[in-house]
This record gives C-alpha cells, sequence and structure tokens, in this order.
C-alpha cells in the first residue's frame, strides 16, 4: 500500500493529487448515467463535445395565450390574433413575429399543469424539478447543468446568472451539489466581483506574491494535506485563470453590427452577451426578462415586454444555429407559471399553473414539435399533460444528461431529477 | 337643469361579454360599444335594443362617427372598418389597413372630414373620412399613441402618448408646433422593469383656454394596479400647469375626461376602488362630486345633449346617467 499524502495517514486517502483531481472530475459526471465527463479528454474535444443552456427566465409570469399558446376569437383569447410561424401548422401570437420565423429551431410543450400558483413555489418547481418542501432543498437547473456538463479542469464558473442588477456574487442555489456549482451573478452583464487585478498592484508584484503563496502552500501541504487544502489550492488556481479569461466577459469585444442586431437595452445585451459566453464555454447561462406579472393592463405590458423580448431572442436563435451550436445548446423560455385564461376587470391575468406552455429548442430536441394541448379556450390540459418533473427530466437528457442517474456526493446517491417522473420521449430526437 | 351632484343611473343594459370603449352617435339616438368579444354593439336610447356588428377579429378600442351620423368607425387591433349607423343589419361598408398594431384612439375633425388615429407603431395618421385614404402621417412619439384630439380651431391635432408627451401638430405642413409635457402621467418601475400609465385621455375646454390631458400616477406597483387617477390642466397659450385634478382616496386611473360648457371637467376613473364618475371644477385639485358606479369604468362619452353619461363596464354593462335631479 501506498504511503497516504494527507495528515491523516489514513487508507482511504492513499492517493495522489492527480488522482484526487482525477476523481473530482470523475464526480462530476453522473453515476449510473452516460457519465459524460468520467474519461479523459482533450480540451479541444471537450470544447466540441461540450454541452450548453441557456435558459430565458421570463419572470412574473410569461401569459401562454399572449405567447406559445394564443386562443384568438374566444372568452379567454384576448385582443391579439395569432400568427403563422416557420414550421408549418404552428401557430403563436402575433406579438413574437420575428420568434416565430425561428420557430423551425424550437418546440412547444403547451400541457403544464404544475398544480403551482405562488411565485416561489413555481420558481423553485420549474428550476428544479421538483416540489419545494422544507424537507430538503434540490440544486437549481444550473447548478445541475454545471456539476454535469462542466469540465472538471475548466478555468471558467459553469454557472451563469445573468440579473438586472446586483452586485455580481455567488448566490446560494446549489443545495448539495456545493458552493462551487451555485449561480454567479453577471450584475447588469458586469463581469464577476473580485476578477480584475487591483489597480495598486503590478502585474510583477501580483505574479511575486502568487510565487509566494504557492511556495507557502506547498511547504504547508508537506506535512498537513488534506482534501480541503487541495480544493483551496485548486480554486485558487482557477481563480486565476477566470483572471485571465476575464474578457470573456467583456461584451465590448463583441462587434458593433451584432450590438446594433441586439438593440442598446437590457435584454438585447444580456442575449448578445449569453451568446459569447456560450461560445466561450460557460455551460450554463440564464438570462431574465422582466416583468410579465400582469395582474393589471395584461396586454399592455405584454406588448411593451414581447416588443422588447421578441428581436434579441429570435436573433440569438438564429445565431445559435447559424454557428451550429444548436445541437450542442438547449434553449429554454420559462417561468415559474403561465397567466390565467380568464381576463379580470382591470384587463389583467393572474397567476395560472394549470395549464400553460414553455418553448425549447436545441440538443437532442425534436425542432418544431408541439407536445400536448389544451382545450379550446385554454382552461384545462386537453392531452399529454406533464409538469415540472418531465419538464426537467427533459432539460436533462435534451444535454445528454442522464436525468434517471445520480450523483455521488460523499457517497450518497443523489437523484439528478426526481426519480417519481421521467422525460417526455417524443420530445427527444 | 344639469347639476353633476343629481348624476343617477337612468339605464343599464347588458351584453354577452365585458365591454371597452363607448361613443354617443352625434345624433344622439344611439350608443355604441365595444367588446371583448371583438364585436361592437349599437344600443338604441329609447327602448335599450342592441344591434350586434362582427367584423374585427380583435378588440375595437376606439370609436368614431362622420359629423352627419352616417357612418361609424372602429378601430382595433386589426382594421379600421367603417359602418352604417342606422341601417337595422349594419354590414362593413369599408375597411382600411390602418396601423402596424392597435388602434388606441381616434377624433374627428371640427369640419367633419378628417379622421385621426393613433396607435402603438408610434404614429398618428390623418385620413379623409369620407373615402378612408391616407391624408398624412404625423412621426415623432417615441412610445405608443393613446389619445388625439382636434383642436377646435381646425388648425392643429394634438396626440398624447404612453411616455406622457403631447404633441400640437400642425395640420397642413404636418410639423410639430410644440409640446406640451404630461410626464407627471408617465411612470418607469425600476423593479418591475416597466413603462406605465401615459395620456389616456384629452380634451379642449369649450372656451379654448385649457386642455386637460388625464390618466394616473403615484404607480408604485403598475402591475398590480396600485396607482392613483390624475388630470392635469395646462393653460392653452402659455402651456402652463395650473391645475391637477386628483381622485383623493380612490385607486384607478382616468380612461376618459371631458369638458363640459357648464364649466366643469367630468371624468371617470376605474381601478381596484371600483367605477366612478368624478367632477371637477378648474379652480380645485379635488373633485367637488364624485359618484360611484356598480362596476369599473373603462370608458366615458357625454350626449349630444349634454346631460347623459354613457359608461362601459367590465360586468359587461353599459350604463347611461344623467346630470339631472330624478323624474318624480
Amino acid at each position: 500500500m501506498k504511503k497516504c499524502t494527507y495528515a491523516c495517514g489514513t487508507e482511504e486517502h492513499v492517493i495522489s493529487r492527480r488522482q484526487f483531481l482525477g476523481d473530482v472530475a470523475a464526480s462530476a459526471g453522473v453515476v449510473g448515467g452516460l457519465g459524460v465527463l468520467a474519461g479523459p479528454a482533450s480540451a479541444a474535444k471537450l470544447a466540441k463535445d461540450q454541452k450548453r443552456v441557456i435558459v430565458v427566465n421570463m419572470a412574473g409570469g410569461l401569459s401562454q395565450l399572449e405567447s406559445w399558446d394564443p386562443k384568438p376569437q374566444t372568452d379567454t383569447g384576448g385582443p391579439f390574433r395569432a400568427i403563422s410561424t416557420s414550421v408549418p401548422g404552428m401557430h403563436i401570437c402575433e406579438l413574437l413575429p420575428e420568434t416565430a420565423k425561428q420557430m423551425h429551431h424550437l418546440a412547444i410543450v403547451r400541457s403544464i399543469n404544475t398544480k403551482e400558483n405562488d411565485h416561489g413555489k413555481g420558481g423553485y418547481a420549474m428550476f428544479t424539478g421538483r416540489r419545494q418542501t422544507p424537507a430538503a432543498d434540490y440544486p437549481r437547473i444550473g447548478a445541475v447543468v454545471a456539476k454535469a456538463l462542466t469540465p472538471e479542469t475548466s478555468p471558467l464558473p459553469g454557472h451563469i446568472v445573468i440579473s438586472n442588477g446586483g452586485s455580481g456574487g455567488r448566490s446560494n442555489d446549489s443545495a448539495y451539489l456545493g458552493p462551487k456549482y451555485a449561480s454567479i451573478s453577471l450584475g447588469n452583464g458586469k463581469p464577476p466581483q473580485n476578477t480584475d487585478l487591483p489597480k495598486s498592484i503590478t502585474e510583477a508584484s501580483d505574479q511575486q506574491r502568487q510565487a509566494f503563496r504557492r511556495k507557502a502552500n506547498d511547504r504547508f501541504t508537506l506535512r498537513r494535506r488534506t482534501a480541503f487544502t487541495d480544493a483551496y489550492a485548486a480554486n485558487y488556481e482557477q481563480g486565476l485563470e477566470l483572471m485571465k479569461r476575464r474578457e470573456i466577459f467583456d461584451l465590448a469585444k463583441e462587434p458593433q453590427a451584432d450590438h446594433d442586431r441586439y438593440g442598446k437595452h437590457d435584454f438585447g445585451r444580456h442575449c448578445l452577451l449569453a451568446r459569447r459566453l456560450l461560445e466561450n464555454g460557460i455551460t450554463f447561462v440564464q438570462v431574465t426578462h422582466s416583468n410579465y406579472d400582469t395582474h393589471n393592463e395584461n396586454f399592455n405590458f405584454h406588448l411593451e415586454q414581447l416588443g422588447e423580448f421578441d428581436g434579441p431572442f429570435a436573433r440569438l436563435v438564429a445565431d445559435l444555429a447559424d454557428r451550429g451550436m444548436m445541437e450542442s445548446t438547449l434553449i429554454v423560455v420559462m417561468s415559474e407559471f403561465g397567466r390565467t385564461p380568464r381576463i379580470n376587470n382591470r384587463y389583467g391575468r393572474d397567476h395560472w399553473g394549470t395549464a400553460w406552455s414553455v418553448c425549447l429548442g436545441g440538443g437532442r430536441l425534436q425542432r418544431g414539435a408541439i407536445i400536448g394541448k389544451t382545450n379550446a379556450n385554454g382552461t384545462a390540459v386537453a392531452d399529454r399533460e406533464v409538469d415540472h418533473g418531465h419538464m426537467f427530466h427533459t432539460f436533462m437528457q435534451a444535454v445528454g444528461v442522464d436525468s434517471t442517474g445520480s450523483f455521488d456526493i460523499e457517497g450518497r446517491l443523489m437523484p439528478v431529477a426526481d426519480p417519481s417522473s421521467t422525460p417526455i420521449g417524443e420530445l427527444l430526437a | 337643469m344639469i347639476d353633476p351632484k343629481q348624476t343617477h343611473v337612468t339605464h343599464q343594459w347588458k351584453h354577452d361579454r365585458p365591454l371597452i370603449a363607448c361613443r354617443f352617435d352625434p345624433q344622439g339616438r344611439f350608443v355604441f360599444t365595444t367588446s371583448e368579444d371583438n364585436s361592437v354593439q349599437r344600443w338604441e336610447l329609447g327602448s335599450g335594443t342592441k344591434v350586434v356588428m362582427k367584423g374585427h377579429d380583435s378588440w375595437p378600442r376606439s370609436i368614431a362617427f362622420t359629423p352627419d351620423g352616417g357612418h361609424v368607425i372602429t378601430g382595433g387591433a386589426d382594421d379600421l372598418i367603417w359602418w352604417p349607423v342606422a341601417t337595422e343589419k349594419p354590414e362593413q361598408v369599408r375597411r382600411v389597413v390602418a396601423h402596424k398594431g392597435w388602434i388606441r384612439t381616434m377624433s374627428v375633425s371640427p369640419d367633419g372630414k378628417l379622421l385621426a388615429t393613433g396607435a402603438n407603431d408610434n404614429l398618428v395618421k390623418v385620413w379623409n373620412i369620407t373615402d378612408g385614404s391616407l391624408v398624412k402621417e404625423f412621426a415623432g412619439h417615441g412610445k405608443d399613441v393613446y389619445s388625439t384630439l382636434f383642436h377646435a380651431g381646425g388648425e392643429f391635432l394634438l396626440s398624447g402618448d404612453l411616455a406622457g408627451q403631447v404633441h400640437q401638430w400642425e395640420i397642413a405642413s404636418g410639423k410639430l408646433v410644440r409640446k406640451f409635457d404630461a410626464k407627471q402621467l408617465h411612470t418607469y418601475n425600476g423593479g418591475q422593469r416597466v413603462d406605465f400609465g401615459g395620456v389616456r385621455t384629452l380634451s379642449m375646454s369649450p372656451d379654448g383656454k385649457h386642455l386637460a390631458c388625464g390618466g394616473l400616477y403615484k404607480a408604485t406597483n403598475p402591475l398590480g394596479s396600485v396607482h392613483e387617477p390624475l388630470v392635469l390642466v395646462f393653460e392653452w397659450e402659455s402651456q402652463k400647469l395650473v391645475q391637477s385634478h386628483v381622485g383623493e382616496g380612490l385607486k384607478g386611473v382616468v380612461w376618459r375626461a371631458i369638458f363640459h360648457e357648464e364649466e366643469f371637467l367630468c371624468g371617470t376613473s376605474g381601478g381596484t376602488s371600483g367605477g366612478f364618475l368624478l367632477f371637477w371644477k378648474t379652480a380645485e385639485p379635488k373633485d367637488f362630486h364624485r359618484f360611484k358606479l356598480p362596476d369599473l369604468t373603462r370608458d366615458l362619452d357625454i350626449h349630444p345633449d349634454r346631460t347623459q353619461l354613457a359608461t362601459t363596464h367590465s360586468d359587461s354593462h353599459v350604463r347611461i346617467s344623467r346630470m339631472t335631479p330624478k323624474k318624480s
């Protein structure tokens, strides 16, 4: 037996540092699943094969009737008309004319019933694939994707949330997967916090202090080495690599023509940044468009909000397709719930988790598919009812993660998705 | 004798679906309404007899008439449609594709020859009301156009938008003459990231001295309908803001306000507080009288006899109120 290199000297720690990092990499994959990262691979191959996910969070609850499941000329349909799309027979709301031209890349699930009308609980269900309970917390989709798909050797964070504001720190959304997979927020598209060298420190002096840190670290680990000290050291090195590649967060590097195409408003800039991040190997990017919680004047607000959403989103889809990234990138447009078919007395629509829609595409998903349907005026699911659990399984399967597998968390197997649910098989190619 | 404090409902008629806009025809025979079922309704004032006119494939939001009372014109998220006013079964006689987007407002010139429309495409257009041909297009608004009004002199057209800007256009030249700044009627809520409010209604006083711009303010929660009604009154010549009429204690929006010859301004507020008719004197910010209606209001019009008011409601009713003492 080899001598344990850790200070504890136990048999369990008879392992080299290289082996340790390799195991960490292996554990990033899914036990019992496809284990997409379990084997060694060159950085180039990883980059080529790496799957990615972008979620556009339509915060507040996008109306399915003003987007993916219009019901014109009915008592619930509202004032807007349905328009044809690039998929024969598929119609969406007239508020999405640019997106309509890209629907041959996308699919719609029109039969979601989460039975959840609360913002927090609805969002939790859609982003974790589980119902929220006091007994357990589950990682959000970004954390799951980051752990399952981000190469362990990647210097880049795997879970990025482009927010409308905020300071750019880590969030608490990775549950048992640990803080490494928690989202890093890019407040209004700004780079992560503390990734630039303080002005008072020169490049040369920084190299000197890093060399000193490594020397002190090496000396310490000669006798006091633990898994934690290795993780600390690895985090430092990863941080330094991130600082070197900080410019991937710099939207100014994108051509002016693309800035013009995507628009100067926040959502346009955020979509362009999302494209840049995905192209540069970030595994999961979330963009938020706000706000759709339209209890009042639903139609005015959807006109306003979707007028802003439509162009940049359509351009993002078209660009990902043009760049050959649709096979490797899952696109999801979702909310915490939809909105009531009933129009209230203030021209508003209220919370509605009973029969609503999600638009998605890319990866293994069938292009141009429509899954499920609602009844004539959208008050109930009429065919192929699914919920958040089905959707989460499908998201995972779309990017090659075996959603029936588990993560090995310190010896405890934690299912990737709710074991009581299944993916929407007919949506997967 | 007109006395707003005597206002009372004289008739109410119910349609199958919630109502949106309302206008009396110039001869005062009918009140026309529009509904969430895409139809237009003609109600005969004497009997309440309803005739439903179908042709729009979206919600009609605005109504106007040729001054001779021959035709009613309705505009929605689709087109402008001309209908005969008084025939037994009105069928559309003209349809004009007018805007890219929702037609939100229409008004007719004092000489009855021109029809102005405003829409979500940020444009104001003027049409020959007789044949539906385009006469002039006015571009310059930065956001959706919510209201239009011809000045009594016939030389100018006013248009108000979501951003709280009122443009005064010279009709003949198409030039923007000046702007009235009614930005108090606009809110950008940074938390919800929405623009809200806007100039929902315009009215000129009969003596031509004042311009009223109505809508809402104090929009602390636009998506949750927490806002209060407001009408700004500007002096026409100087553009000085001379009054801010409020509906103290009410949550709502002024959908329409109309100056009356008896020197008061009548408006309707609809919102979480319910539906109200509010009456203001220019000298006072607060209403001197308010009349609560049975349900939220969505539009208001005044009869040519200047004593009757029509309001449309979310409970599918059109209600006729009279500003005179009840008949015993």
